[in-house]
Parts: structure tokens; C-alpha cells; sequence
């Protein structure tokens, strides 16, 4: 088991970036560069990640990084991997793509690279909105959320993409929380040692678009889990196994108030009894889906 | 040693396409592109190209996973039509503007809807913004030779952009031919070993793509178009040494048939314009004053040539298989920029014909050619400008 | 041949004085510290450095102050105190 001394105290993330104070993806790249290191070729779709790199001629970020179309990531990356027998490069090409980007608009390509089981590694950092246009509501919003687009609350659930990603039949799929870095930093260099392709779904609170103060951004992610909304699980040949500590929130009696964690984001604001019960019934829902898969 | 096969347009590509090395390969079917793509499927499975296939979930993605594979070194291919030349149109912008040499060839097809395979020129014209050298050929083997040229072209440190090879829907696509299929080795040595301004895969980190201050990328479009001028000349270098090994020259950017002392000039581009030169032959005989000016390459335009080609002459017949819609015809509209170059006494008339497949021949050709030659004769000037051929 | 091309290389500052930012700045308080690095670790500007020594050193120049470092600071070692 890693522990912090482990890890590489090497900056991959450069102060003076333009993210937000207090940015989960700024936090997650610095964890993208700690599990892989020199070898990465970041491929970065339109979203917050493209604008954190800074002012051309500098970027912020010190690993190969190459921006590209909205829709595009994981075929791009496709394309880096597959030339690697024939050229003999040794780049390890990691998406590092919002949810936006994942879900909606680069779904065909995420679907298709899947498919082909190309050998990449895929990360949806996932702050649950369009945010780098100013929080505007993705499939990956989740029910009862506000954004400019959903204004009074989103009316529809959030789509299950590490589920869907599950039954693409890929040789790896896993969730995380930038509040638990060892463990996300852990599944990057398992995906690593793994050929095929491999998706990591990464849980990003963002302060701006969730509405908290910046200091809480781990605070958030750690209540996502406490009280069972995010869970952390892994598949390894469709093997679905849950990890710690969600392990301890299988047991439903464990789970904290699900109210402590809508109370401490004004995105949930105003949310009235029916509408708690629906956020409920959907957090137990996932449970039971997902216990089924173990 | 010359081969000498019976093929269409579309195995011609696949021909070009063994012969250039390429690393890399995406397929995404669309008719009537798909043969090239079944054709490289073939040879790539049975070893007689060495490149990776992917078989691409759209032609987005198509040319995306070319893109990925180009910038980390890969010599690579795509093909299209119509609406998958559409549907990656975001993606030619990203591939010219990061400066990554790419071939691509797109069959010609009329755009929906309604839904329509046939031959029309506005699906590749319509990429003419883009930043690729944008090529038409005339016949099936300037189809293999110049795609041939194109790898040369576009890895030429001078030009560095990608480029796109263009061959009529049906008309040269799935039309046998005859082709001269050069030696392997000959080839091999004309097209040197891959080059590209940087690779993302190398020891540098580096970043491509991130907020540029204002100016800084305007100088990067302006850099675009100082390449998109010194191609024009190495489009002639290459057209010339190639013509050296195979006894075969295009005339480069532009091609003058039978041009010496014509009064009068049929302007062209793609397949119509061996029409062209049938009707300028029969003509001829019957004791006009005509030629041909075949434009090869429409991207970067070839202004110089036809200004040169067109001044002084009587009449100009600017022949359009595509429009604008709310304008004229692509190649009218690009000689009407330099007509002032070109001069008033050369009468400027385009001709929009040929659309959505409607069949366009030598009939057709001779008769609005010698009914624009009588008009300028009898009038002294044109009453129509430019002409939808219905 | 020179070129404009769309590269850029790894530099800190990328977007200037991120410190300017600030309307919090951290104050660390050595003598509570007990060096577990749990604010190096979720610092996302990594603008918390361990020195030679093993103390933590805050990077003023940079830190937005968005006080991350102070709320996984498990003993309280790091208050946030108006800029």
C-alpha cells in the first residue's frame, strides 16, 4: 500500500495556473503525474483542463500535453496508441477528458475506442457539469442539481457511465475521488499495467459550479462517499469489487445523512422533502445495482 | 519495369496508398468512397501493406484517429465523400492548424438532402477555408500519381500542411482505366523518409494548443498562408522530378492544353475536363480558337497561372460542378478575385453545370462553349455572367 | 525555416502571479505541524513545498489562498488569516 512518502514530490503541475482556487482537476492532474510520471501523453478535450494550462508560449502542465477537438479524445488517443508497435514509441496516452466531453459529446468516440478495445487509458474527471463555460447541466449532472440550464434543479438522473463502460466488456474500469489520492494513483498505474483499454472515472467537486467555499473540495468529495452518492469500485474483467472505505457504506445503516452532503453545496439549495426522497431512492438504486455485480 | 493495371479511381487510391508507405490507415465506408477502404482492408491483411487499420465508429473519428497517430510520427490515410467529409469538417480545421502533414482522398459527392451518391464538387470545395492543399485530378492515373505527390508535398519542410486528393464520384471512382503502377523502389526513394515540424511523442514535453495571446496566433494563420505560398512552388518541384521517373508531368499547379494563341479558354476542374479537351479538339478542327486551362491544384490557387493564362485572351468559360449557394461557382468566384490582374478585355462567364450528378458531356460542353464564343463574337459582351446549365 | 506553431513549454507562472489572487493566505504553525504532508498532497496548485528539512513551506507567490491546506490539516496546524 503507497503512502504519501511514496509518492513523487516532482511538480507535473506548475504553480500559477489559471484554475479556479480550490480546482479538484488541477489536484487530479498533480495525481495523474504522480502514478505515471514522464511516460504520459495527456489528451485533453474542450473543458476546464484546456484553459488551467495557462498562456501560450508556457503551460502549466509538465508532461506531454496535446489539446484537441471537443468530440475527439479518445479517438486521438487512439491513434497515439495504436502507432506505438509499429513506430516504437513509449508514451502512454491518458484522456483526461470532463464529463461533458465523456458523456455527451465524445460519446461516439469514447464508445468506439472501447469497442475496439484500444490500448489507452481513459479518465473522466467528472465535476458533474459544464463548467468551463459557466455550469451549464451535462448528462452527468446529477437529479435536483442547479445550473444555468437546470435552474430549478435537474429533472433527470445522472447517467451511469462506469456502468455503461462495465458492459462495453473492457479489460478495466474503476471509479475514484480526488479525496482519496492513493487509491485513484493506485488504479492509474494498475490501468497502466494493463493492455486494453481502461476507464477511470474520477469524482471532481468543484467549488465555483457546486457552490462551496474552495476549501472544501476534499471535505465534499469525502461526504460524496460517506454517504453512499459516490463509490468507489473496481472491474477487472467485469469483476466487479468495491473498495475502501465505500466498502464500510454497503451497509446502508453506516451511510451518513445524505442531507449533510446536498446541505454544504448551494447547487442543492431549496431541494424540498419529495425531491430528497428521489435523491435517496437513486443512491440506494445504485447500491443495489452495483452489489448485484460483485 | 512498368506495370500497367485496369483500374478505377477508387483502386488507384489503394494502388497510391501501398506504394506511400503509409504507417497508418482509417476506414469509415460512405459511398462511393468504400472500395478504397475494403481494397486497403485487403491489403493490410494480407501483409502487403505495413500499417495499422482502424476501423473507425465515424469519419470524426476517422480522421481524429489519423490525427493522433501523424503527430506522434505516423505517415497516414483517410477517405471520404459528402457527408462524412462534413461531419470531420471541425477536424480538418485542428489537423491544418496544428501543422501536421496528412493525405486524405475525397471522392466527389452531391450533399442532401436529398439523399444523392452522385458526382458533385461542393463537398470538397466547401473545406476550401481549412488549410489543406486541395488537389483535383482528371484521370485515374493522375489519381495514383498524385497522391504519390501529395506525401512528398505535404512532409516538405516549405509546406508542412496537410493535403487532400479529390477524384469524381462514380465518374473516375468506379470507371476502369488504365494506370501506369511505378516500381516499388522507384517510389520509395522519391518519397523520403517521414518528416513533420515536431512530434508530441518524443522526449520533450511540450503542449500543443493551449490560449495563445491574440497576435501570437494570428501570426500562426499568417504562417499558414506564407506555406500555402511557397507550396505552390514545391507542388512544381515535385510534379517535375516525379515526371523525371516516370515520364509523366501534370504542368503542377495548372495544366494548358493546346492554350497557344487560343482566343478563347474552357476553365476546369476534375474528370469534365478530359471532356473538355475532346470538345477543344473537335473545335479546333471545325476552326475555333480554343483551349483548355485544367487547374490541378484549387488550394493554394493557382492565381498567378490563370491570371497569366487568362489575360489577354477574349473569353474565359469557368466551368463550375459546384455553387456557392447565394454566390457563384468556387472557381468562378477565385478567378473573379484576380480579374482586375486579368483584365477588362478578357470577357469572365461561369458556367454552373453538372450538379447533384446531372450528366455533363461533350455534347453538352461544345454546345454552351461555342454558344459563349458567338455571343462575345456577335455582342462584344456577355449578357449573363454566370449561368445555371439546367 | 522558422515557424508559428502552437507549442508551448512547461514553465511556472503560466498565468502570472497567481498570488495576486488571494484574499486568504495561509499561516502555518510549526510547532503543531506533525509532518504528515496531508496539505502537500491536496494542494492543487503545488504551491505547498517540503524543504530539506521537512518542514512545509507555502509558495506565497503562487497560492491562490483557497485554504484546502488548512481543512485537511488534521491537528489544525494551518489557520487562514485575511491577506
Amino acid at each position: 500500500m503507497l503512502s504519501i512518502k511514496d509518492l513523487p514530490k516532482e511538480k507535473y503541475v506548475l504553480p500559477g495556473h489559471s484554475a479556479c482556487p480550490g480546482c479538484p482537476e488541477s489536484l487530479g492532474l498533480r495525481f495523474v503525474g504522480m502514478a505515471l510520471g514522464k511516460d504520459v501523453i495527456l489528451v485533453i478535450p474542450a473543458g476546464c483542463s484546456s484553459i488551467i494550462q495557462g498562456v501560450m508560449p508556457s503551460s502549466s502542465l509538465s508532461m506531454r500535453v496535446l489539446n484537441v477537438p471537443f468530440a475527439s479524445a479518445a479517438a486521438v488517443a487512439a491513434g497515439i496508441s495504436n502507432i506505438r508497435g509499429l513506430l516504437d514509441i513509449k508514451v502512454i496516452p491518458v484522456v483526461w477528458a470532463g464529463d461533458g466531453a465523456t458523456a455527451d459529446i465524445g460519446f461516439a468516440s469514447l464508445s468506439g475506442a472501447a469497442e475496439r478495445n484500444d490500448d489507452l487509458i481513459y479518465v473522466c474527471v467528472d465535476n458533474e457539469a459544464y463548467m468551463n463555460t459557466g455550469i451549464q447541466r451535462s448528462s452527468l449532472t446529477p437529479y435536483g442539481a442547479w445550473t444555468t440550464t437546470s435552474v430549478t434543479g435537474k429533472k433527470e438522473g445522472k447517467k451511469e457511465l462506469p456502468l455503461i463502460m462495465l458492459i462495453h466488456k473492457v479489460p478495466y474500469i474503476a471509479t475514484a475521488s480526488i479525496a482519496y489520492p492513493i487509491d485513484f494513483i493506485s488504479k492509474l498505474r494498475k490501468a497502466a499495467s494493463i493492455k486494453g483499454f481502461k476507464y477511470i472515472h474520477l469524482h471532481a467537486p468543484c467549488p465555483v459550479g457546486w457552490r462551496f467555499d474552495p476549501s472544501k473540495t476534499v471535505e465534499v468529495a469525502r461526504l460524496a462517499i460517506e454517504v453512499g452518492a459516490w463509490i468507489l469500485f473496481e472491474a477487472e474483467e467485469g469483476r466487479v469489487r468495491i473498495n475502501p472505505p465505500s466498502t464500510i457504506y454497503v451497509d446502508k445503516s453506516k451511510r451518513r445523512d445524505v442531507r449533510e452532503y446536498l446541505d454544504i453545496q448551494g447547487r442543492f439549495k431549496g431541494l424540498d422533502g419529495r425531491e430528497i426522497d428521489v435523491i435517496k431512492k437513486l443512491i440506494d438504486d445504485n447500491w443495489n445495482v452495483l452489489l448485484k455485480l460483485t | 519495369m512498368m506495370t500497367i493495371k485496369v483500374l478505377t479511381g477508387n483502386y488507384a487510391v489503394a494502388e497510391a496508398v501501398k506504394l506511400s508507405g503509409v504507417n497508418l490507415i482509417t476506414a469509415y465506408p460512405i459511398t462511393p468512397q468504400t472500395p478504397i477502404v475494403e481494397k486497403l482492408s485487403e491489403y493490410v491483411d494480407l501483409g502487403l501493406i505495413k500499417a495499422s487499420f482502424v476501423r473507425v465508429e465515424s469519419e470524426f473519428s476517422a480522421l481524429a484517429v489519423a490525427y493522433g497517430a501523424s503527430i506522434c510520427g505516423a505517415r497516414s490515410f483517410t477517405a471520404t465523400s459528402s457527408h462524412g467529409l462534413l461531419y470531420m469538417h471541425e477536424m480538418l480545421w485542428w489537423v491544418a492548424g496544428s501543422r501536421v502533414p496528412l493525405v486524405m482522398a475525397v471522392v466527389t459527392r452531391a450533399i442532401g438532402p436529398p439523399w444523392n451518391i452522385w458526382d458533385e464538387h461542393t463537398d470538397l470545395l466547401d473545406q476550401r477555408d481549412t488549410g489543406w492543399l486541395i488537389s483535383f485530378a482528371e484521370d485515374n492515373q493522375e489519381v495514383l500519381d498524385t497522391i504519390i505527390q501529395l506525401y512528398r508535398i505535404t512532409e516538405d519542410p516549405r509546406v508542412y500542411l496537410p493535403g487532400i486528393l479529390g477524384l469524381d464520384g462514380f465518374l473516375l471512382s468506379h470507371t476502369s482505366e488504365p494506370v501506369d503502377i511505378p516500381d516499388e523502389h522507384i517510389i520509395k526513394s522519391f518519397l523520403k523518409p517521414r518528416s513533420q515540424p515536431y512530434t508530441l511523442c518524443g522526449d520533450e514535453l511540450i503542449t500543443m494548443g493551449n490560449l495563445p495571446r491574440a497576435r501570437d496566433a494570428m501570426f500562426m494563420r499568417y504562417d499558414i498562408h506564407l506555406s500555402m505560398e511557397r507550396a505552390k512552388r514545391v507542388i512544381k518541384e515535385v510534379d517535375l522530378e516525379y515526371s523525371k521517373l516516370v515520364g509523366r508531368s501534370y504542368g503542377g499547379l495548372v495544366e494548358c492544353y493546346r492554350c497557344e494563341n487560343s482566343k478563347y479558354l474552357l476553365v476546369g476542374m476534375g474528370a469534365w475536363v478530359g471532356n473538355m479537351k475532346d470538345v477543344c479538339d473537335e473545335l479546333r478542327d471545325e476552326g475555333y480558337s480554343v483551349g483548355v486551362l485544367k487547374v490541378r491544384f484549387f488550394r493554394p490557387f493557382p492565381y498567378e497561372e490563370v491570371v497569366g493564362h487568362l489575360s489577354g485572351i477574349r473569353g474565359a468559360l469557368v466551368f463550375d460542378r459546384s455553387i456557392s449557394l447565394g454566390s457563384l461557382g468556387h472557381l468562378h468566384l477565385e478567378i473573379l478575385a484576380r480579374a482586375s490582374s486579368i483584365g477588362k478585355h478578357t470577357i469572365i462567364k461561369g458556367l454552373i453545370a453538372g450538379l447533384a450528378g446531372v450528366d455533363v458531356g461533350v455534347k453538352e460542353i461544345k454546345e454552351s462553349t461555342i454558344k459563349f464564343i458567338n455571343e462575345i463574337e456577335e455582342l462584344g459582351y456577355v449578357k449573363d455572367s454566370s449561368e445555371w446549365l439546367l | 525555416m522558422a515557424y508559428s506553431l502552437p507549442l508551448s513549454k512547461p514553465s511556472i507562472g503560466a498565468s502570472g502571479l497567481t498570488g495576486y489572487w488571494r484574499l486568504r493566505r495561509p499561516s502555518v504553525s510549526y510547532d503543531k505541524c506533525i509532518k504528515c504532508y496531508l496539505c502537500w498532497l491536496y494542494c492543487p496548485d503545488s504551491t505547498v513545498d517540503i524543504n530539506e528539512r521537512g518542514d512545509v513551506v507555502i509558495d506565497y507567490k503562487y497560492c491562490k489562498g483557497c485554504g484546502i491546506c488548512s481543512n485537511v490539516c488534521p491537528v489544525k496546524a494551518i489557520v487562514m488569516v485575511d491577506e
